[in-house]
């Protein structure tokens, strides 16, 4: 009876996430390439599915012209694409630069303050990202808290553009993504054994040589996980540059939507999806595939 | 005591199904367009039960109806996007004989809108409007003086006033449809055209201007021009009203006034429309009945400052908003609205590539 609880408590435990993954991952991800391999068209739903189950049995007639379409004005999406990877790239470097002293701290203060510090980093997450949006708007804008202050304290007469700039998408990038990046830095730093540090001052190392040696090696599993977690959806994102950032900020992800919602074009918008995919995650399996052949 | 308790249990099952189809009703409308107790009176005279929705943008709703099973009884697409839902098939006709109240429809506005979508039983007219400029007195007075332009495109769209209005901030919608037509009858082509080369040539004409655009939004202008953080913008026409009135409210000093170019603009209508999958459809006849009613139109333009497609409610629509040329158009400026073709797939892409080119500075 034991060992029967105990092997059905393994199944469970492996195959729960297993068919949550497949439910909620891997479904619609198929659903997706369904779609993209579809023919657009005027009806409901407004494509042809390329595999359908229908009253003559199974049917499956995919069509490339999607991708296609995609290649011969390759153009018309790189350049977004581009930009996307841009500011993904520099959100996930300032979130680093900001979150790696502040999860230091947190993970080098004394254990009853640590939770605290760690429940006010969370915090912001308990509101909407789109009020936040709002939150930070109302602080940047021209007539906004910030202008107000400096105008008040005379240190500007004129009130200084603040929103529609690269300053201001940043600020709302790193706003959201900021947490993202210090949990998993937190944890691996809060590992990091105090004496091995201790060892390193004592032989003579200097706090630079002490940071370069040991502390980032260790830290580097936790540095790669935050990078990925904000990196990732930091190329998808297209509110945070659509309500802070100027005309000039065309991204993936609004491309993704005209294609969607103004071309009416659902399979060139799930083809480009697909393609984005597959440049953000193939690196990644490859990097893994070294991996595992430097070890072996 | 069990047979009892299953009985009642498949009583109250057959008594909640029975209310649900009979009295209800799901409505899916523009946000901010209904005067703020006209769902509660409905609901008070019909006993219909409302639950009532809402959209920002045509798109949302228009890939809600294209997927399908929606649950919505009552939607109010653009007269172009409904014509192209029913293209699909999303839509149903109406019956027109089952709502008495829609003789009081203005026929002029009706017949344009139904000649738009194609049909002359989609639906009725609910508000309409137009796409024009809306300014800052003071702050366009100040920066291109008394003779400002303020009754053309090129109050915007020409680049020297552009430049000299960089600094308070200019803004465009984001929607391609009601601007690039404009910026064609700006530059002396027809605005009904779908010429790859004339919205080329549009296209060009506003990537002359974007180095002086603070952003390219239609939801964000309104309250930044009633802030005074921007001061001119192609608006629609309701939402430059509702500017004006939120500055007039705050009493922030900042005047706000709309108007449609001497060139002509593009005429839109939103059209109260039963999508084909509607379950609750006499609940909805009795609705768009109720909302055709002199006095609750008369109460809604009162409220939200569009236009209506109704006549017989006129005389007690606000004397301000029947006055104002920018939201009731003189005999004059009427010549030259027109009413855009309704786009194929083909001139989508074409529009899109157009716009996301100019949006992106390439």
């Amino acid at each position: 009876m034991h060992s029967f609880l105990q092997k059905f408590g393994r199944l469970l435990v492996i195959w729960l996430p297993l068919g949550w993954l497949g439910i909620f991952f891997m479904l619609p991800l198929v659903e997706m390439v369904n779609v993209s391999l579809s023919e657009a068209r005027r009806a409901v739903p407004p494509y042809n599915p390329a595999f359908q189950i229908g009253k003559d049995g199974i049917s499956f007639q995919p069509a490339v012209d999607n991708y296609l379409l995609i290649y011969e004005y390759w153009e018309d999406y790189l350049w977004p694409a581009v930009n996307s990877v841009r500011l993904a790239f520099f959100s996930t470097l300032y979130c680093l630069l900001f979150a790696y002293p502040m999860a230091w701290w947190i993970a080098r203060s004394n254990k009853s303050l640590q939770h605290i510090l760690l429940v006010l980093i969370l915090m912001p997450f308990w509101t909407s990202s789109l009020l936040r949006m709002y939150a930070l708007i109302g602080l940047l804008n021209p007539n906004g808290v910030i202008n107000d202050f400096l105008i008040w304290a005379g240190i500007t007469v004129t009130p200084i553009q603040m929103m529609q700039t690269d300053f201001s998408i940043y600020s709302g990038m790193i706003l959201t993504y900021l947490p993202l990046m210090i949990l998993p830095l937190y944890a691996s730093l809060v590992r990091l054994d105090n004496s091995v540090l201790e060892a390193a001052a004592d032989l003579g190392a200097k706090n630079w040589d002490i940071f370069r040696t040991i502390i980032l090696p260790l830290s580097m599993p936790g540095v790669i996980a935050g990078c990925l977690l904000v990196f990732i959806p930091a190329v998808g994102e297209f509110v945070i540059p659509a309500l802070l950032g100027g005309p000039e900020q065309l991204m993936l992800g609004k491309v993704i939507w005209t294609e969607f919602f103004r071309n009416r074009d659902w399979p060139v918008a799930a083809a480009i999806a697909i393609i984005l995919i597959a440049i953000i995650i193939l690196p990644i399996v490859y990097a893994r595939y070294q991996d595992k052949e430097s070890i072996s | 005591m069990r047979f009892g308790f299953i009985l009642a249990f498949s009583g109250f099952v057959a008594v909640s199904g029975h209310t649900l189809a009979e009295e209800s009703l799901n409505v899916y409308n523009w946000s901010d367009y209904i005067a703020e107790d006209t769902i509660a009176n409905f609901e008070a005279e019909t006993g219909i039960k409302v639950t009532y929705d809402m959209y920002d943008s045509n798109e949302v709703l228009e890939a809600k109806m294209l997927a399908g099973s929606s649950g919505y009884d009552l939607v109010v697409p653009t007269a172009d996007f409904l014509a192209r839902g029913r293209e699909a098939g999303a839509y149903r006709d109406m019956d027109l004989s089952k709502i008495p109240n829609a003789s009081n429809q203005d026929s002029e506005i009706q017949d344009q809108a139904d000649k738009m979508v194609g049909s002359d039983s989609a639906g009725l007219v609910y508000m309409w409007g137009s796409t024009g400029i809306a300014y800052n007195e003071d702050m366009i007075a100040e920066r291109l003086g008394d003779n400002a332009p303020t009754d053309s495109w090129s109050l915007l769209l020409d680049p020297e006033n552009a430049a000299k209005l960089e600094d308070c901030g200019i803004a465009i919608l984001d929607a391609p449809t009601d601007v690039l037509p404009n910026v064609m009858t700006y530059l002396g082509y027809p605005g009904t055209s779908t010429d790859k080369a004339h919205f080329e040539a549009a296209g060009d004409a506003l990537s002359a201007i974007r180095p002086f655009l603070r952003y390219i939004n239609s939801s964000q202008s309104i309250n930044d021009i009633a802030n005074g953080d921007i001061c001119a913008a192609i608006m629609w026409s309701g939402d430059a009203f509702q500017a004006a009135y939120r500055a007039e409210d705050a009493e922030n000093g900042h005047v706000i006034d709309y108007y449609i170019p001497d060139e002509g603009t593009n005429l839109w209508f939103d059209v109260m429309a039963i999508p084909a999958d509607a379950k609750n459809i006499e609940n909805a006849y009795k609705f768009v009945d109720y909302m055709m009613r002199a006095d609750v139109a008369a109460e809604n333009v009162n409220y939200v400052w569009y236009a209506s497609g109704n006549k017989a409610a006129m005389p007690d629509i606000d004397p301000d908003i029947l006055s104002h040329p920018g939201i009731y158009p003189t005999e004059k400026a009427k010549e030259k609205l027109f009413v855009t073709p309704v786009y194929d797939a083909k001139t989508d892409r074409i529009v899109t590539r157009v716009w996301n080119r100019f949006s992106a500075g390439n």
